[in-house]
């Protein structure tokens, strides 16, 4: 257990030093967050817009931090070759990722925290009745889409393309789901595109959770689906991850 | 005493490149072995099958007694590794990182003795990628050594290196060696064979085509004597010295003639390498 804490504090001594990840990681939701709270105003189904905007920028932060930011990390630090140096060392390749994964969900804790304290300080936006499912799904969410970016990770082929695929995946992702704000507007075909990627079915479940007080556990399917994205991924991580670089 | 690595009749295959080609070799505990060979000779294919990242085809292999196939943690706990290219988080100090590795073993060096022990410690609060490539060079032995190994790999420690680098790396080699450590070093350079090893095994093509102290390899080869008649080199290579510089001279004095530019010379351990790396094109 000591070992594995210590791992998870040297993640977090790497993440907060390293500004880039800080910054883009981090910090890139909350930013988008106080943006677009500031730009929109109004009510959306009865309630102000902020009851909106609060849980969709932290399920963007799903996708950003616990997909994005956790594919990102592996890569790079398996073109380094530091996955290669771990495995001469006595620490546990399995304990190695556990510790990477929790340092994530760390990391993503703190943005969903920031975010909320935002809403709270600047935009009189309060927890909804229903929060332990809300607190559940966003769990739910970081843990499936950390699943998926093991199996990215393992995809992607070099570090200076990480970020552009991570990006190119999530923004559009966020921006057709509903994570930006709400999609009912979009032309159709956007709507049919959106129900196939995974973070709509997260802020559906959000949104019910949110607007209709229905607690997670009332929402099978889309918890499901969300369940069969992570699964899968995590099957590709199990197939084709690698601890050594490419071949130069 | 047992030896610290053992290998017998190794074999590798990368699909149908057999790059290691049933290679036999023992080092004993404290002693440094230097696998020497060109580039795609199988020397980092042989030493990462003993740091336990590649499986073997064939033969057997024991490091400190263990298997290292079954990457067994009390292994790991005793090896200290240098890969060829491997790289440390830019933005954590010098001092971080090898605390941070430190953490992994159950009982590690003191972190301050490894910074004085691998010079850096100027640099002990310096962001790694404030280091020269020389500096990283030192952290990765640094962190090699920060679990108080017993063996320790170095892969071509020194490519890339101006000379001043090589001979400070030279230099921290032999401290090692002063501590006790096993220690198995790949090279391609002679001169650092030559240098550092206690043995030295000669690898080409996935074969050891010759294995012995850096002495007893020069002592295996043949003289060399030169002389100039007529206006040519003559060279007569002989492993009786004593025997045909005799007759060269007594037929000279004889004939009441000078050997111009006579000389009798060993051939040096870089001849005796190249003689054998030559071999393989005939």
């Amino acid at each position: 257990m000591s070992l594995f804490a210590h791992q998870v504090r040297a993640d977090q001594l790497v993440f907060w030093r390293g500004r880039e990840s800080a910054i883009f990681v981090f910090l890139f939701p909350v930013l988008l967050f106080l943006l677009l709270s500031t730009v929109y105003s109004g009510a959306y189904r009865g309630q102000p817009i902020t009851d909106y905007l609060v849980p969709s920028l932290i399920t963007y932060g799903v996708a950003n931090t616990a997909f994005g930011g956790l594919a990102i990390i592996l890569v790079v630090r398996r073109e380094l070759g530091i996955l290669k140096r771990i495995r001469a060392t006595p620490l546990p390749a399995p304990m190695y990722l556990a510790a990477t994964l929790c340092s994530i969900l760390l990391v993503f804790a703190l943005q969903a925290a920031a975010i909320m304290g935002l809403g709270l300080l600047l935009y009189d936006w309060h927890l909804p009745s229903q929060w332990p499912s809300l607190f559940a799904a966003f769990l739910l969410g970081a843990v499936c889409f950390a699943g998926m970016g093991f199996g990215a990770a393992s995809l992607i082929r070099s570090s200076e393309g990480a970020s552009a695929v991570v990006n190119v995946v999530t923004l559009p992702m966020a921006f057709l789901s509903g994570g930006f704000g709400p999609t009912r507007d979009f032309p159709d075909v956007l709507q049919a595109i959106a129900d196939v990627l995974p973070l709509t079915y997260l802020v559906d479940v959000v949104q019910e959770i949110v607007y209709e007080g229905n607690p997670i556990w009332d929402q099978p399917a889309a918890v499901g689906v969300l369940l069969a994205w992570g699964v899968a991924g995590t099957l590709i991580a199990m197939r084709y991850f690698a601890w050594e670089p490419r071949e130069r | 005493m047992a030896a610290a690595v053992d290998v017998s009749e190794l074999r590798k295959s990368y699909g149908d490149h057999e790059a290691v080609r049933g290679i036999t070799f023992r080092i004993e505990e404290g002693e440094v072995f230097c696998l020497l060979g060109p580039n795609g000779a199988g020397k980092t294919t042989t030493v990462e099958i003993l740091e336990g990242y590649r499986s073997r085809d064939a033969g057997e292999v024991t490091v400190l007694g263990l298997d290292p196939g079954r990457r067994e943690r009390t292994l790991r706990e005793r090896m200290g590794v240098v890969l060829q290219h491997s790289e440390t988080w830019p933005q954590v100090t010098v001092a971080e990182t090898l605390r941070i590795y430190a953490g992994y073993y159950c009982d590690p060096r003191d972190v301050d003795e490894v910074i004085e022990l691998v010079g850096l410690r100027e640099k002990r609060d310096a962001r790694v990628k404030t280091l020269s490539g020389g500096q990283k060079r030192r952290l990765d032995l640094g962190l090699a050594l920060v679990g108080n190994p017993d063996i320790v790999f170095l892969d071509e420690p020194t490519t890339g290196f101006d000379p001043q680098a090589r001979r400070n790396a030279w230099e921290m080699i032999r401290g090692l060696r002063a501590l006790g450590k096993t220690i198995l070093l790949t090279t391609h350079y002679l001169d650092e064979a030559q240098q550092l090893a206690d043995r030295v095994a000669v690898l080409r093509d996935g074969l050891i085509v010759t294995e012995g102290t850096p002495a007893e390899l020069v002592a295996s080869s043949r003289t060399e004597i030169r002389y100039r008649e007529n206006g040519e080199v003559r060279v007569v290579e002989t492993d009786e010295p004593t025997q045909a510089l005799h007759e060269l001279t007594s037929r000279a004095v004889g004939q009441g003639r000078e050997l111009e530019e006579l000389e009798v010379r060993r051939r040096s351990l870089e001849d005796v390498y190249l003689e054998l790396l030559r071999e393989d094109e005939t």
